[in-house]
């Protein structure tokens, strides 16, 4: 990519000085010393790699976010809050935060949804459903961008699969190139076709996992079926349901690959571009690592918020 | 629960126990009217939905697939080819001639090896020590491990590019995998998974004067054998389809790893010339299809094992 010399801002970078979890010396229980040496070396390697590469960066980030940073030079000038109020006015947030609003909402939403319902499907005693298991299932280990590129050609507009498909029912197709809303619809469409194999295993797992007799017992007493899944089966899943609502809703909004092969945030600038693609354009290909600091900062600030809000939620629902 | 819950696998062969349990549903209720059972109408409705599925699965990829067989011409042509006529190779000795593909896969080859091997390693040792060794902070440090999990990747790659260029290792195999070895969710998997082995028997090992590194190889390894398989798997397809952080290390094939150099061919070929590109994404998802074939019943242990214990 650009800029091969890259040379960091000013302050030197420590960050390996992990401390290690080597307790108080042994004094009390001697005979607990190679205990303790022992787990610091099992430990240290990973944690010296998590903290150099995963929390120094996440509060760097942070201070980045304060400086005019263009990530090729050696300077970075602190700039105070400026970067925020910039993204905070500037026209292009707008679309930016809606992308990211409705790729999430409906990744999230349409691929719990179908997850659940193919899972129930394919719980059913019908022939044949470990193979179709094993379909769903497929995609997901695929790499995101070979199947972004795949899928690219799908939609091509003028000679994809797609657009064959509509020709032949007649219906004149979108250009999923060109039209910002189709091109979102496309990116969209392709990440849940790539994901949907996770909801739906995790489903089943915990289908299988269900106990029956209540069910039953529901039955019995002449509970609907739509009562029963309501009622009785829905509660059951709902730790299930919590846990995929976070990791989904944490895997769609830092998608990168399939928007990156498919239209590199376009059409017209921004028509699918997401917060984390527009951490991606701003820090490496405009060179404003400062702005794009800011954008990843206001991003994390969100996710942890967004997952907060839904842990509380789920300790209500528990409690009631 | 009496049953124990049946966890991650697509295969009937385990699931005997929930079968079992909705057979016996079926016996109770099977000869009432049963409005709300599975009259005829569902099952042909089940199956409809099963086809529907598989339709929208394979078509596609079978789509991408007869598409690298076309020539190139055969390819911009409306109302489409269903099927390659004639059929060529031209696009896969396109792919592999023209372009370094065989670089990519090695680079590939080596960025997973050596990044899954650094992983498993470090998430086995990181989970015995958090489990079956005692020492003040354990929980504490355990919090420190798996918080990462919560780190989206994107904000962390700005100061860790800056760091990386700075030692000089943009383009370079260890610039790639050395930020990526840090392991926290394998770490959470393999220590549940320690945690959950009887205790007699860790305690008989001790008492037998098994040294801690003796008692995890000898003992504690043995019997934690498909979750050590199932987190393999799962770091190797992950490592093979990672993206972003290769994508902004390498700048051409003397590291770039497949995906990277997909978005490489598909930049100066895309749009215009189908064919190779098309070949391109078969030759790179046929691997972990081809690993998935015969290894899902573990990968998908793997991915629901943390899942659906709480």
């Amino acid at each position: 990519m650009q800029s091969p010399e890259t040379v960091p801002p000013d302050e030197p970078r420590h960050g390996a000085g992990a401390p290690a979890p080597v307790g108080p010396p042994p004094r009390r229980s001697s005979g607990r010393a190679w205990e303790w040496t022992l787990a610091a070396l099992l430990l240290l390697p990973n944690l010296v790699l998590l903290i150099v590469f995963t929390y120094r960066p996440l509060l760097d980030n942070i201070r980045l976010s304060f400086t005019d940073w263009n990530i090729s030079s050696p300077i970075a000038n602190p700039v105070g809050l400026a970067n925020y109020i910039e993204w905070f006015g500037r026209d292009d947030t707008r679309v930016v935060v809606r992308n990211t609003v409705v790729f999430t909402v409906a990744t999230v939403g349409i691929s719990m949804a179908l997850g659940l319902g193919l899972a129930l499907l394919l719980d059913q005693r019908l022939r044949g459903r470990n193979l179709v298991r094993s379909v769903v299932f497929a995609p997901f280990v695929i790499s995101g961008a070979a199947i972004g590129i795949a899928f690219q050609f799908v939609f091509d507009p003028q000679f994809g699969l797609v657009r064959d498909l509509l020709t032949r029912v007649g219906v004149t197709s979108p250009d999923f190139y060109q039209q910002s809303g189709w091109a979102l619809f496309m990116v969209t469409v392709t990440y849940i076709w790539k994901n949907l194999g996770y909801t739906f295993v995790i489903y089943l797992a915990a289908l299988q996992g269900r106990r029956a007799d209540l069910d039953e017992a529901a039955e019995i007493d002449g509970a609907s079926a739509w009562a029963r899944f309501r009622r009785v089966l829905m509660p059951q899943l709902r730790p299930t349901t919590f846990f995929l609502s976070i990791t989904v809703l944490l895997s769609s909004v830092q998608v990168f690959d399939i928007i990156n092969v498919m239209t590199r945030g376009g059409p017209a600038g921004n028509g699918t571009a997401t917060l984390v693609y527009q951490v991606y354009q701003e820090t490496f290909v405009n060179q404003r690592a400062g702005y794009g600091a800011t954008v990843a900062t206001i991003m994390f600030v969100i996710l942890l918020a967004v997952t907060v809000v839904q842990v509380r939620f789920m300790d209500k629902g528990q409690r009631s | 629960m009496s049953t124990p819950a049946i966890v991650g696998t697509l295969d009937d062969e385990t699931t005997t126990t929930p079968r079992s349990r909705r057979r016996r549903r079926d016996d109770a209720h099977g000869a009432e009217a049963g409005t709300h059972h599975r009259g005829p109408v569902w099952t042909v409705l089940g199956y409809a939905g099963m086809v529907l599925v598989v339709l929208l699965v394979a078509v596609p990829l079978f789509w991408i697939l007869i598409t690298s067989f076309k020539e190139r011409g055969d390819i911009y042509v409306r109302p489409a080819q269903w099927w390659p006529e004639p059929a060529t190779g031209e696009n896969y000795h396109e792919l592999t001639t023209r372009i370094p593909f065989f670089d990519y896969v090695r680079n590939s080859v080596i960025i997973t090896s050596a990044t899954s091997v650094a992983k498993i390693v470090l998430g086995v040792l990181s989970a015995y020590a958090l489990s079956l060794l005692r020492f003040p902070g354990r929980g504490v440090v355990f919090l420190v491990v798996i918080a990462a999990l919560m780190v989206p990747n994107q904000i962390t790659v700005i100061s860790n590019y800056a760091l990386v260029a700075q030692l000089g290792w943009r383009n370079t195999f260890q610039g790639i995998i050395i930020p990526l070895a840090g392991v926290a969710f394998g770490t959470f998997l393999m220590r549940n998974q320690f945690l959950n082995l009887p205790g007699e028997i860790i305690e008989a090992a001790r008492l037998d004067g098994a040294g801690p590194m003796k008692l995890l190889w000898r003992v504690v390894l043995p019997m934690s054998w498909p979750t050590l398989v199932a987190f393999a798997l799962i770091t190797v397809v992950n490592e093979w389809n990672e993206y972003l952080w290769p994508f902004l290390m390498s700048d051409d094939e003397t590291t770039a790893p497949l995906p990277v150099g997909l978005t490489f061919l598909q930049n100066n070929d895309g749009v215009t010339n189908w064919g190779p590109v098309m070949a391109g994404t078969v030759l790179a998802m046929l691997p972990i299809l081809v690993l998935f074939l015969f290894l899902q019943r573990q990968m998908i242990k793997g991915l629901t094992a943390g899942a659906v214990k709480s």
